[in-house]
């Protein structure tokens, strides 16, 4: 059992023992006293004014507390959004619906199976309208979804116009130049990018309790930001935010879909408020499938031109990203975090423009990756498309157009530039680990058998870490919500009285392991063990200001805080040492458990020592400051940009069109590791979430916008057989922009994987003559191919 | 109507709706909020517990159909403040992250290793099949259950597959 504190060691994680015990607390498991029980009535129909609303029924039923409607709620305006552009979602529907799955009226009842019936009950009438869910319909504007908005169209993203202030170039003319060239090679292919489900396996839950003898509320929910949602809380109902209590307990996963703050969030505690006493609402599996955001959800032409020995010339993408019905958090700010990475890792021209539609369907918004897995997605489609034209190998047409690593850091057409790579350094990596030479012979033995077998590569750079102050500019904050704007990373170390110390970040992880990942941090600052330190997260009372957990962004924007917070409390504690040593600080050397000067190691005194000094102000050096804690504050003064390089093996079978993914080859980097075991898992879960996407995942509005796939009977996540093992390695390229040398690692892998293995599928087919098959590769969609390539 | 059972070696009793969900009971009568409502569903196994020694989904079974039942739940499933070796498996090999569909995955793991004491991996991914996980991608569940069924045999498990840090 390993349980060094040491950076960079695999320690088994902190968080663990009460969750394989049964003993975690999650929302839904909290039940005080006097509890009730919320359940919505949603429309069914996804466009249609409401004739009628009738609650009385409902509000007979036994046990039935209360029923709201919008006329209840108006009041308190309607739901916050970090970038309001676009609709936003009244907190209850007003007068008309826009999507399936959108509240109609809220019931508050003395139990669930209660609140349940009553919202069963509620009758509404609707005239229904004609539904806009095709996005080249929807941007064609020939109906409006919203009448007060000039069109569906509600932003649109270009790579040279998306900030005026950086004043940058349009290179879409160099593009269509280079397409006009005699030697240009130019491949272009219209792809789907479709619709997912997050589906944490923890429904989205919220329990707050208003004492309105304190006035002050407590708000237990299931999410991945508990200062926006206290923030939030605190500016619709018109209170300070720091008597609205947010704890974020124990989360079970979130992947973005958490990330928002929900109207159900904000109705919940101000029904609490109302009522006078603690209410609870949980989803239900079918309300997570259409009331929680999807993501994803683009359509486009992606276009690689190249010479046909290999040099790429220009990429161009146009594509419409579906916004859904209301703007919520980042929604219409998504595909802008693709934009930033339209270019890859690829040294070249690049030409972007991305429509942002509204239909009548659910908000879209970040989902693991967030607009970066779909711009690398259709940029490395194109790539492997384009390989493949000039008969090239996939590995080596990526590696003839790298970024060098003498050009780092390397500012893209976007204005932002890349950190720190060493893109072939990966790829040389994977080429060895993976045995790929092997692999293609296996290939050639399988194809001379007439099997349809295929490999597929893949890269990907990603933007992460965000956190620079310059992305408040462009509305990446939380400023709407009444926090501070930028993204900065914070945290507080204290050493107590007892020589442990105490530790309180302001992430809100959903398993990625911040307990133990701080507690090496900090302990190996310190020198004071790991089973002496304790983490505290997702608790606005605890941590004065918190962004929450998202965009690959806590360990290299908040660990670095943290980290940074650990050298000051050492600096202090080095002169409390010096002081009860009678030596001076610059000799102070921290080991084993305390300070000693150096060289004297015999005498030592150790933290609880020093501790117990600093909070008896008679015996500190005269003047200093008693207390033993410190607060930093990280300011990035660029985003991370982690990258990598995937390879999948798959076999097609050529009667049935059933894909098997034989093996996963991957090579990441994400700079220096804290823990190479909760990195390992992140990109095992990241790459299990693409290869979900590519195989099997498929949010399904039908034409009248009716949601198809409201269950996981509809909606097939990959099972344990689904997968292989997963072959991991990683190169180690330190970031400069943090001393930690950190980037970030939660959605690398799902960013790396989904073209990766829709490239492999491309290649089995390639025999027969696909070039293309739209996600998710599942049987029925493969075999079509097969038969019209065939026919 | 009046409901018994036995849960964890205790004998309960108390009056349900007959429409109450086994696993509602487990949670808002009995507190025991280790097992978890996923899909409502039977389809994410989040609410696995072991019904006279089988796994079974407590979400798609009434509580009255428990009658008589002898069920074990997460909290019952490590002795004498011992944990059971797939408990030690999912930590030893980071099995879970989020920790949502760990009682349900180590419930039907720990059945699985019960009626094959040395399964493949292939069996093992089958056995789990009908438990889903989001944050893993199973791999290193696998592992945690290979640990756990080496430990069972009185072997020592692999070591860990992550790559160390470098």
């Amino acid at each position: 059992m390993a349980t060094t504190s040491v950076m960079g060691g695999a320690v088994r994680r902190r968080e663990d023992p009460a969750l394989i015990r049964g003993t975690g607390t999650y929302t839904d498991d909290i039940q005080p006293v006097g509890l009730l029980h919320v359940a919505f009535t949603r429309s069914p129909v996804a466009r249609a004014k409401i004739t009628s609303l009738d609650t009385s029924a409902a509000k007979s039923m036994p046990g039935v507390v209360a029923v709201f409607t919008y006329d209840d709620v108006s009041h308190l305006g309607p739901l916050l959004a970090q970038v309001p552009i676009g609709k936003l979602r009244p907190l209850l529907a007003a007068g008309e619906v826009n999507h399936v799955g959108e509240a109609i009226a809220m019931v508050v009842a003395e139990d669930r199976y209660q609140a349940q019936d009553a919202a069963d009950a509620v009758e509404v009438d609707y005239d229904a309208l004609p539904a806009v869910i095709d996005l080249k319909q929807a941007a064609s504007d020939e109906i409006k979804v919203h009448d007060e908005l000039e069109s569906n169209v509600i932003h649109t993203w270009t790579y040279h116009g998306y900030w005026e202030a950086l004043g940058l170039e349009d290179q879409t003319p160099e593009v269509d130049a280079a397409i006009e060239r005699d030697d240009a090679v130019v491949v272009s292919l219209e792809m789907t990018n479709q619709r997912l489900i997050p589906v944490a396996i923890e429904p989205r839950s919220v329990m707050a309790e208003y004492n309105s003898g304190y006035g002050k509320f407590t708000v237990y929910s299931s999410s991945q930001v508990p200062h926006a949602l206290s923030g939030a809380i605190s500016k619709t109902l018109g209170l300070r935010a720091s008597d609205v209590r947010v704890i974020a307990p124990e989360v079970g996963g979130g992947f973005g879909s958490k990330l928002n703050v929900y109207n159900d969030e904000i109705l919940t505690a101000w029904a609490s408020k109302e009522l006078g006493r603690p209410v609870k609402w949980t989803e239900t599996r079918r309300e997570a499938a259409g009331a929680t955001i999807h993501g994803r959800g683009w359509i486009g032409t992606a276009t690689l031109v190249g010479t046909k020995d290999g040099e790429f010339l220009g990429y161009k993408l146009d594509a419409i990203a579906d916004m859904g019905a209301y703007s919520q958090n980042f929604t219409v700010a998504i595909p802008l975090l693709g934009l930033w990475i339209a270019s890859g890792q690829y040294k070249m021209p690049v030409g972007w423009k991305v429509d942002c539609v509204v239909t009548n369907t659910m908000t879209t918004d970040a989902y693991r990756g967030a607009g970066r897995p779909e711009a690398i997605y259709y940029l490395e489609r194109a790539i492997d498309a384009f390989a493949h034209e000039i008969g090239m190998d996939p590995f080596e047409v990526r590696k003839k157009n790298f970024w060098q690593p003498d050009e780092f850091p390397a500012t893209m057409g976007c204005g932002f530039s890349l950190d720190s790579g060493n893109y072939a350094a990966a790829v040389d990596k994977l080429i060895e680990v993976s045995d790929y030479a092997g692999m293609r012979q296996r290939q050639e033995q399988a194809r001379a058998e007439g099997r349809l077998v295929g490999i597929g590569v893949g890269s990907y750079v990603e933007v992460c870490g965000f956190g620079p102050a310059v992305l408040a500019e462009i509305g990446f904050s939380w400023s709407q919500f009444g926090l501070p704007a930028s993204f900065n990373g914070s945290g507080l170390v204290r050493v107590n009285p007892d020589g442990t110390a105490t530790v309180i970040i302001g992430t809100g992880p959903t398993g990625q392991g911040h307990q133990t990942s701080w507690a090496q941090i900090v302990g190996d600052g310190l020198g004071i063990p790991f089973e002496d330190i304790r983490v505290f997260h997702g608790d606005t009372r605890d941590h004065p200001m918190g962004i929450g957990t998202f965009g690959s962004r806590s360990i290299s924007v908040d660990g670095t805080a943290t980290f940074e917070a650990t050298a000051k409390v050492k600096e202090k504690a080095a002169k409390i040492a010096a002081h009860l040593l009678e030596a001076s600080a610059e000799d102070i050397v921290f080991a084993d458990g305390g300070a000693h000067v150096a060289g004297s190691p015999e005498k030592t005194v150790d933290w609880a020592a020093i501790a117990k000094t600093a909070y008896q102000a008679h015996t500190l050096p005269e003047g200093m400051e008693s207390g033993l804690e410190a607060q930093a504050v990280f300011s990035p003064g660029n985003a991370t940009w982690p990258f990598g390089t995937h390879l999948a093996m798959v076999e097609v079978d050529a009667e049935t069109g059933d894909v098997k993914l034989l093996e996963y080859h991957a090579v990441d980097d994400c700079g220096h590791v804290v823990n190479p075991m909760i990195v390992a898992g992140q990109v095992h879960g990241g790459i299990a979430q693409g290869i979900g996407q590519a195989m099997f995942e498929d949010a399904i509005y039908d034409d009248e916008g009716n949601m198809l796939t409201g269950s996981l009977l509809d909606y097939p996540l990959p099972t344990a057989t689904d997968l292989p093992a997963l072959d991991l390695h990683r190169t180690v390229t330190p970031s400069p922009i943090n001393p930690m040398g950190v980037k970030g690692i939660g959605e690398a892998g799902t960013i790396g994987s989904a073209h990766t293995l829709v490239n492999a599928v491309v290649d089995a087919l390639t025999p027969l003559g696909v070039k293309h098959i739209d996600m998710p590769v599942r049987p029925k969609r493969v075999w079509a191919a097969m038969q019209e390539a065939r026919a | 109507m009046n409901v018994s059972m036995t849960v964890n070696g205790r004998s309960v009793s108390a009056d349900v709706e007959p429409r109450t969900l086994l696993v509602h009971f487990i949670r808002e009568n009995l507190h025991l909020t280790g097992t978890h409502v996923g899909c409502e569903t039977g389809y994410c196994g989040a609410c696995t517990v072991h019904l006279d020694g089988k796994p079974v989904k407590s979400c798609t079974i009434f509580a009255v159909q428990a009658e008589g039942a002898t069920i074990t739940t997460i909290e019952g499933l490590a002795s004498d403040g011992e944990l059971h070796p797939v408990q030690e498996g999912f930590w030893e090999r980071h099995g879970l992250q989020c920790g949502y569909c760990t009682p349900g995955m180590i419930m039907s793991s720990a059945a699985l290793l019960a009626e094959n004491p040395n399964p493949s991996e292939d069996e093992i991914r089958h056995g789990i099949e009908g438990n889903l996980c989001r944050c893993t991608g199973y791999h290193n569940i696998v592992r945690a259950v290979e640990y756990a069924g080496a430990k069972m045999r009185g072997e020592e498990p692999a070591a860990p597959d992550w790559e160390e840090a470098n």
